[in-house]
């Protein structure tokens, strides 16, 4: 993947893209004894390889649910979804994506290496191959060095780091990200954000992203979903023209702040009926 | 501990007597110095009315100073003096052969052995009944309650029954008094285990889930390590009360060696002294075994580079 300054309006075109997931009419709904809740309610929605999608919307809007649903986590009640063209479990069965979680949820009696290694010893790679695997992934995410270092002995940060190594380590496209950074301070989480970007932009992979922050997914994205909750939907898709190639200080050109603006809108929509 | 941050386990082999020194040493010495003058004195104030009662028997004069002097060396004290105890334990440990059925080391290790083998057998049931607990819906429902009822009994009701039975069917020795240890420390590992292996929690499971990680693989990658710092915790209990379990499969079978026989002979012969001395023998045991079980923990966890 080559940094390309150009638009990426035409990779979200279906034509030209291949879909690595497809949600038809997607619904879940949650039996609880206060009565059904419904999490998601008639998602339509197709990420394309080597997109960056983020979902953004208040608490409770389904954004993890659906992130969940891709991974088979959840069951949906209503709808179809394909993930690589396959049932969601099947994918899941074929290890077709990473997870990283809001905790890094590092094993803390494993040392950083011996964690990234974990889904690799589950696949059964040769031991050769893990440690290639484990120092290559180490290096993707800038912790070469912390190795032999138990999780305890890292910034919260740099944990999340790992946890990303974790998911990367093997060969999954799809890396599914359930708000990683939201437990991070500001300054850590915009290195982090602009590392993340390079590293989407070396791997190649298609990204799924919850976040609740604005300037986040507009600064990650090249698609943006706006959802509202009760039930949860999708209620506007925005697909950013911003280059592929963001500094930071993109964040303070009107393009940004205009995609910034209009996501804000959606999210006021959203909330109209409240 | 900022000097150690480079290396994770190495706050683990502080200097032993580093520890002592700045550690609990001192307050711990000025306890026991207390625990052994009120011990003097409950000596001379326990054993004063027998001892006077012999000076008047005997028609001979007494002092306060030969008073406390006699009321410590009686020979079926009310209460023994420390220095009778220790004098006892000396005489029958170091002074004795280590062959000889007089020398305590021998009843201790009687005790030892099956405390020890009721304890491994107590601690490997118990992780088994937790990891069927754990895996298994009808097991959650029906064993735990029967755990739980198996403790409300008695051991000294239980544990002469236990030994008849075993015995009928042809099962004598070690393995009754081990198994009546079994019955007592099987409970604790069950409950920390239970615990333990319900510690990770439901997203460790769901990445594990997202990895398509078999149940095996879940269980000895994720629940079986997150479970180690209970099935310590578990174990210090169980060995203390598998000595405990021993000591009383001892008791009502008319056994002739062990600690426990040793205290139910000094009993049936008024012989305190003795009897005392096998209960320190017993206490010390039991602080060695927790010991032990601390040591193991400390150099596992260290390996697990648990934070010091």
């Amino acid at each position: 993947m080559n940094a390309n300054p150009a638009i990426r309006q035409e990779a979200s075109s279906p034509q030209t893209s291949q879909p690595v997931v497809e949600a038809k009419g997607l619904g879940l709904t949650f039996e609880t004894n206060d009565g059904p809740v419904r999490a998601l309610a008639d998602v339509d929605l197709t990420i394309n390889k080597g997109e960056f999608v983020s979902f953004i919307g208040p608490s409770g809007c389904g954004k993890t649910t659906f992130l969940r649903v891709i991974a088979d986590l959840e069951q949906p009640t209503a709808g179809e979804i394909l993930v690589n063209g396959m049932t969601p479990e099947e994918a899941r069965r074929k290890r077709a994506y990473g997870y990283v979680f809001q905790a890094a949820g590092l094993f803390p009696w494993r040392t950083i290496e011996q964690n990234v290694a974990l889904p690799l010893e589950i696949m059964g790679y040769s031991r050769a191959e893990q440690k290639e695997r484990v120092h290559r992934t180490l290096d993707l995410v800038n912790l070469a060095g912390f190795e032999k270092k138990f999780p305890w002995q890292l910034s919260g940060g740099m944990q999340q780091r790992a946890s990303i190594a974790r998911a990367l380590a093997f060969d999954a496209d799809l890396l599914l990200m359930d708000e990683p950074f939201g437990a991070l301070d500001e300054i850590v989480r915009d290195h982090l954000n602009e590392q993340l970007l390079e590293l989407w932009a070396r791997t190649g992979k298609t990204i799924g992203f919850v976040t609740h922050s604005i300037p986040e997914a507009v600064y990650l994205s090249t698609r943006i979903v706006v959802m509202s909750p009760r039930p949860g939907r999708v209620t506007d898709v925005i697909v950013s023209p911003l280059p592929r190639e963001r500094p930071l200080d993109i964040r303070e050109t009107p393009e940004f702040l205009e995609i910034a603006h209009r996501v804000r809108d959606g999210l006021r929509a959203g909330h109209g009926d409240d | 501990m900022t000097a150690a941050a480079g290396t994770a386990p190495a706050g683990a082999t502080t200097p032993f007597f580093r520890r002592a020194v700045e550690g609990k040493t001192l307050p711990i010495l000025i306890v026991l110095g207390v625990i052994v003058l009120i011990w003097y004195a409950f000596t001379v104030y326990l054993n004063a009315p027998w001892q006077i009662d012999a000076y008047e028997r005997a028609g001979t004069e007494w002092t306060a100073a030969d008073l406390v002097r006699d009321t410590m060396a009686q020979e079926r004290p009310v209460l023994p003096s420390p220095h009778q105890v220790v004098a006892e334990i000396w005489k029958t440990t170091v002074g004795t052969r280590l062959t000889s059925k007089r020398n305590l080391f021998y009843h201790a290790w009687i005790t030892l052995s099956s405390t020890l083998l009721g304890f491994v057998i107590g601690t490997a049931l118990g992780v088994l009944l937790a990891v069927g607990i754990v895996h298994n819906r009808a097991m959650d429902k029906s064993v735990m309650p029967w755990v739980i009822a198996s403790q409300t009994i008695p051991i000294l009701a239980v544990a002469p029954m236990i030994i008849v039975v075993l015995n009928a069917i042809g099962l004598s020795g070690l393995l009754p008094k081990a198994l009546i240890s079994t019955y007592l420390s099987f409970f604790p590992v069950v409950v920390g285990m239970v615990k333990g292996f319900r510690s990770p929690e439901a997203f460790q499971l769901d990445l594990m889930r997202t990895y398509n990680a078999s149940g095996a693989q879940t269980f000895w990658k994720l629940r079986w390590p997150a479970a180690l710092p209970y099935l310590f915790t578990s174990m210090k209990v169980a060995v203390a009360i598998s000595l405990v379990g021993a000591i009383v499969g001892e008791l009502p079978t008319g056994a002739v060696s062990g600690l426990g026989a040793r205290l139910l002979a000094g009993s049936y012969y008024g012989q305190t002294v003795q009897i005392w001395s096998a209960l320190f023998m017993a206490a010390a045991l039991a602080a060695i075994l927790v010991g032990v079980v601390g040591i193991g923990q400390r150099m596992v966890m260290a390996r697990m580079g648990e934070k010091p």
